[in-house]
């Protein structure tokens, strides 16, 4: 049996997750996952800046504290973090060791950055549509900042076996960062679906760290013990594809059949078709089985074969948004905001500004779910004691989205009375960074694999 | 014989997310016995007409016994989707407690 834990479920989760996964208990291997879908557009913008970044520096440093940890427990860490400059990633990494007098092996999984090679496939008709529109990609090719193939578990295997200690990846799907010791340890075929498939379900319940020991949990979620000390998950995999999910002994959160189902189910589509790099995964074959207090085993899963094509992962500039808010309190609260909003759009008209979208919500009356069976009745509305309006536009223009801003202040002594909100003064205009999804055939692209040591 | 409205929250619990402009809800029954229960009231027809206004796509249902669960893909319903969308939930993190919300016919 190993163990493999997550201590991380995106770029910004807890600082100190990581730490108590080395330091709280037995763990053989970290995964860490650093990439969101506009992370890698960030990346591209900061190395264009300076060739020495582009990667995810918190990692870095997160090592560097743990350095003496990892080696004395023979613990090994993978992680995304190398974000669109692995190698930079991995320099840094070295340097941190050799500051601490501390020998170490690291490895570099790259190839995934397809951004200075989209135009040689456009024009060898390797056609790179939006896969859920049909798009080509000609309507967006001028405006693309990065360009990323999703690799799987195998390249993190063979960084493994040449005896990497830290594994530094580019984009590499957060299941492939959990199944790749399972597949170097128990030297699983590259055709061994059922266990692939296996290690690629465990690999999910545990990408979102704490979604699955307790964290954002509905059932009886206030008995949930100390969320303040919530351990983060760990897996225990067998040789045969049976696992068990837990935590730490003494960490606080809940490990349950209730709490793993809400996390099976995140981001889910087909579930008998969930599709990775490595293999298709059936969710509708898992078999699960309280094992124990904080304990959920995991068997009888199965899985198809791998598909031909890698997921590609564009992000592209998209125009510009800016959101506004102002808090409207009790009397008529909800009556003001949507007199406030309604005047707003006059102004705006009577400006000319013209947006590709507009949205007026009301938090507080009926934001998050808009349905109409949430709308407040009567009785409801007359208590509420403050309303946010929420107000933002979309726009390929900048100055139209600047202009936007200006009309949000004015609103507390020209608009609706008793009013609040202007601490934050004027909103913030953002550069949108879209993204655009897309399938590659896999003998397009070849993974990397180097690695280098610290002696 | 007349059956109870009951609120689905009562029998079930749910986590929702996205993939661009879809949002995923994937609903749990809370026993395994109540199962056939969401199979039978919880028909991708109904949830269209409980997010109306907010699902502007179609609804398309997965069943998943093994788990007790059902899961929903509510199509263009996130604003355009992730950093497109205006919304205070561009994610539709919260959709699955606006599931819980439907009332149904339990027996």
């Amino acid at each position: 049996m190993i163990r493999i834990a997550n201590g991380q479920g995106f770029w910004g989760d807890s600082l100190e997750a990581p730490v108590d996964q080395i330091r709280r208990g037995p763990i053989d291997y970290l995964t860490l996952d650093y990439l969101a879908e506009i992370t890698m557009s960030i990346m591209q913008k900061q190395r264009s800046r300076d060739p020495r970044s582009g990667y995810a520096r918190d990692f870095v440093e997160m090592i560097a504290r743990v350095l003496p940890d990892l080696k004395e427990r023979g613990i090994r860490v993978i992680a995304n973090a190398g974000g669109v400059n692995p190698a930079a990633c991995r320099d840094a990494v070295l340097d941190a060791a050799h500051r601490q007098n501390l020998d170490l092996k690291v490895a570099t999984v790259s190839g995934d950055d397809i951004m200075d090679r989209l135009d040689d496939f456009l024009a060898r008709g390797v056609e790179l549509n939006n896969m859920e529109t049909g798009e080509p990609l000609s309507a967006i090719r001028a405006h693309v900042e990065s360009a990323n193939v999703y690799f799987g578990a195998f390249p993190v295997t063979e960084a493994l076996a040449r005896g990497a200690e830290i594994v530094i990846t580019g984009r590499v799907t957060d299941t492939g960062l959990a199944l790749a010791p399972m597949i170097h340890e128990f030297g699983w075929a590259k055709d061994d679906w059922d266990k692939l498939a296996a290690g690629t379900i465990a690999g999910h319940t545990v990408e979102c760290g704490a979604q699955c020991t307790g964290g954002n949990s509905q059932v009886d979620w206030q008995s949930i013990p100390d969320l303040a000390d919530v351990g983060y998950p760990i897996i225990e995999a067998e040789p045969d594809g049976t696992f068990t999910i837990t935590k730490h002994a003494g960490t606080g959160g809940r490990v349950d059949v209730a709490t793993v189902k809400e996390q099976l189910l995140y981001e889910m589509g087909d579930p008998r078709e969930y599709i990775t790099p490595d293999c298709v995964a059936d969710f509708t074959t898992i078999q699960l089985e309280q094992a124990g207090p904080d304990r959920v085993r995991f068997s009888k899963i199965r899985g198809r074969p791998a598909t031909q094509f890698y997921k590609v992962s564009i992000s592209y500039a998209a125009g510009f948004k800016a959101i506004g808010s102002l808090v409207y309190a009790w009397p008529d609260a909800y009556k003001k905001a949507r007199a406030a909003d309604a005047i707003l759009r006059q102004r705006l008209d009577r400006l000319g500004l013209h947006f590709d979208a507009m949205r007026t919500e009301y938090l507080g009356a009926n934001a998050c779910h808009g349905i109409p069976s949430a709308e407040p009745t009567p009785e409801i509305e007359e208590h509420l004691a403050e309303v946010v309006l929420r107000f933002g536009v979309r726009s390929e223009n900048r100055a139209a989205v600047e202009r936007f801003t200006r009309e949000i202040p004015p609103l507390a002594l020209n608009g609706p009375p008793v009013v609040s909100g202007l601490g934050l003064g004027r909103p913030r205009v953002e550069e949108i960074v879209a993204y655009w999804p897309a399938l590659i055939p896999k003998s397009e692209v070849t993974p990397e694999v180097n690695v280098s040591a610290q002696a | 014989m007349v059956m109870a409205k009951r609120r689905l929250i009562e029998l079930a619990h749910a986590r929702s997310g996205d993939k661009g402009d879809t949002a995923n809800i994937g609903l749990i029954a809370r026993r395994p016995e109540d199962y056939p229960i969401l199979v039978r009231e919880v028909t991708a027809a109904r949830v269209k007409q409980h997010f109306a206004g907010v699902c502007l796509g179609e609804v398309v249902r997965y069943e998943i016994p093994n788990l007790g669960a059902l899961n929903f893909l509510l199509h263009q319903s996130l604003d355009g989707g992730g950093t497109l969308a205006l919304k205070a939930d561009p994610q539709g993190k919260t959709y699955s407690s606006a599931l819980l919300r439907m009332e149904i016919d339990a027996d």
